[in-house]
């Protein structure tokens, strides 16, 4: 518990400089951002834009300090500002907007690229060898170095176009109102397929040899022969006695995987026009939206910490030798 | 009386692709009931090899290519499955040579031994963990100590409880392959009494495997001395001390050196590995050796009891 609790702290601390230099990076950028955005926007912004941008870039003339104060103030209490690009829309709201798909592609397909992956990798090492374990890893190593655009676009084409087994584009039909029923589900449902399972495809290889390579480093250690000298199953010593040891640097990389899953695929929801995050993110950049980027990226590294903090509680629980420390 | 284990011209070969290293060969020895036996040699002589083997341990590249183990009677050898998971640890139990390494870091004392119970005689995990506490009294830890995890233990500890799991099913025969190598001097002596006090209470035999012959003097009465693979001399343990008839069990007695006298030269496994065509010890071969250069001749009895490897008989000491 106490571990938990200095986690916390540790966590804050990093939060409070996430703010910081966020509230910096702007200020510091050589040129004037507004004016730069200005003369992109060749006339069309109104007067109430700049004066929120100027305000937003510390073009105000207060004192940094002042400024930095009223910065925080506003993060706490959820006003990120107002987007350029999509005026007169709260960056909070803009982000609300997209941050659910975003989440429910990325959560999806990390969940069952961990779970395949690490089932495929525990059992091609406890039949080291066999079939799986010769034909499975290089088959996804190739499937995985394939670019991802060109392998997301063929999936489209053969599942979508040639075959119209999933619908091509969109998180839902349009036309469909979002809610909870079964139609709606169903709908969003069919969207998810082909997006999550590129994702999956591409990544589960990784996840595979990962665990498959932690379990065969596992299998020589000493435990795992006095496990077996034991007369256990062998399925109880491979679930209870090595896979579950050589799960801790999986969870790991659950973990670093859940925190950047809120940063959005961007070449998924860019193949598949699949409303999310990574894709604001790059119309924010194109677009110059500075308080859109400045929030997408703060709501990033706050969810790369949250997801952190939340592996560090659950490995606790998973390895007793981390709460003496 | 008829003898609880009995290996018979046993040979296990490490092969890999293009190079075979005999890790044991033509051993044969037997081990009564209550008794201590012990197979002292140095590392890479095959004493694990020999104590895996007969748990069925092995695994590829080790493959057993010759010979039989009996225990009780039973071909262990034509074990498989869930026959063989039963007899392990039922028949046999051992102790291994790392005790810090043989305990799963992340599960505790209580759910390691637990497991003995619930999967042998299929208790309950609530009646699991009173036999288990009963265990770690039995070595002398309090039961409170089951909900603690191996890193919290010291390592005379973890030794002690491993050497509980060992005794959970009163088994026939322990195999104790170097227990105390990693403890020091002081907690070596603890866990040695350990041993003999529960050997006494519950009569079991032991395989006692250790380089260090002065603590397999105390403990065993028979003794096998390795070498490259092969056992060279077999005799009772005091018969033994006071005459090693095969100058490798003089080599080995003597590298524990005296505190005092002239400085002497230890002698050891020399650097080349016992293959299919070298015994290793025709590089140092001991003068009263040099009729054989390949291979170490079997054991011949030359006093009743009393086995040694030499070809000669003509020069025994």
């Amino acid at each position: 518990m106490r571990l938990i609790l200095r986690n916390l702290g540790f966590y804050l601390v990093a939060f409070w400089a996430s703010i910081t230099l966020n509230f910096l990076l702007p200020r510091f950028m050589p040129g004037d951002p507004v004016s730069r955005m200005f003369a992109q926007s060749q006339g069309a912004m109104q007067p109430e834009q700049i004066a929120q941008m100027s305000k937003l870039f510390g073009l105000d003339d207060r004192p940094l300090w002042e400024q930095y104060v009223t910065y925080v103030k506003s993060v706490f209490t959820g006003d990120l500002g107002i987007s350029i690009s999509r005026f007169p829309t709260p960056v909070t709201e803009v982000i609300g907007a997209q941050i659910g798909w975003t989440l429910l592609l990325g959560t999806t397909a990390l969940i069952i690229a961990a779970l395949l992956g690490n089932l495929l990798g525990i059992v091609a090492a406890s039949r080291r060898g066999g079939l799986l374990d010769s034909a499975f890893p290089p088959l996804l190593i190739f499937v995985g170095s394939f670019p991802y655009f060109w392998l997301a676009m063929g999936a489209l084409y053969l599942f979508g176009v040639s075959l119209g087994w999933f619908p091509l584009r969109h998180a839902y039909d349009a036309g469909l109102t979002p809610g909870l029923n079964a139609e709606f589900l169903a709908n969003a449902g069919t969207h998810l397929v082909l997006p999550a399972l590129t994702i999956v495809a591409v990544t589960v290889g990784s996840w595979m040899l990962g665990m498959r390579n932690s379990m065969i480093a596992t299998a020589a250690e000493d435990y795992i022969t006095m496990a077996e000298a034991k007369g256990l199953s062998p399925s109880r010593i491979m679930f209870r006695y090595a896979a579950r040891n050589a799960l801790l640097p999986s969870v790991t990389n659950i973990g670093m995987g859940l925190g950047f899953v809120v940063g959005g695929a961007l070449l998924t929801e860019v193949v598949f026009a699949y409303p999310g995050i990574g894709f604001q993110l790059l119309a924010a950049v194109q677009r110059l939206d500075y308080p859109l980027m400045q929030g997408i990226f703060l709501t990033i590294t706050a969810a790369v910490l949250l997801a952190n903090f939340l592996i560090d509680i659950v490995y606790v629980r998973l390895d007793p030798r981390v709460r003496v420390r | 009386m008829d003898p609880v284990l009995e290996v018979r011209n046993l040979r296990v070969e490490y092969r890999s692709d293009g190079r075979t290293v005999v890790g044991a060969d033509r051993v044969s020895f037997a081990i009564g009931p209550g008794e201590i036996f012990g197979l002292a040699g140095e590392s890479g002589c095959g004493k694990s090899t020999i104590a895996n083997a007969v748990m069925r341990l092995l695994k590829p590249p080790a493959q057993i290519t010759a010979g039989d183990i009996r225990f009780q009677g039973r071909d262990v050898l034509a074990l498989a499955g869930g026959e063989l998971r039963a007899f392990r640890w039922r028949q046999i139990a051992m102790v291994f040579q790392s005790a810090m390494n043989s305990l799963n870091p992340v599960l505790t004392i209580g759910e390691q031994i637990g497991d003995i119970f619930t999967t042998h005689e299929k208790l309950s995990r609530r009646a699991a963990r009173d036999r288990a506490g009963e265990l770690l009294e039995l070595v002398g830890i309090d039961p409170e100590r089951l909900k603690a995890y191996p890193h919290q233990l010291s390592g005379g500890m973890r030794q002690r409880v491993v050497i509980a799991m060992a005794v959970a099913l009163h088994p026939r025969l322990l195999i104790m392959d170097e227990p105390t190598t990693a403890l020091d001097v002081v907690v070596q002596q603890e866990i040695m009494a350990q041993i003999r006090d529960l050997q006494r209470e519950l009569g079991f035999s032991i395989l006692f495997i250790t380089h260090d012959m002065s603590l397999m003097v105390e403990l065993s009465q028979r003794i096998g001395v390795m070498y490259g693979g092969r056992i060279v001399e077999l005799a009772a343990a005091d018969d033994l001390f006071a005459k090693p008839l095969h100058p490798y069990s003089e080599a080995l007695m003597n590298a524990f050196p005296p505190l005092t006298g002239p400085r002497r030269e230890l002698t050891g496994l020399f650097d080349a590995p016992r293959t299919t065509d070298s015994c290793g010890f025709h590089i140092r071969c001991p003068p009263d050796r040099s009729d054989c250069s390949m291979n170490i001749p079997d054991l011949r009895e030359v006093a009743p009891g009393r086995w040694v490897a030499r070809s000669t008989e003509g020069d025994l000491r």
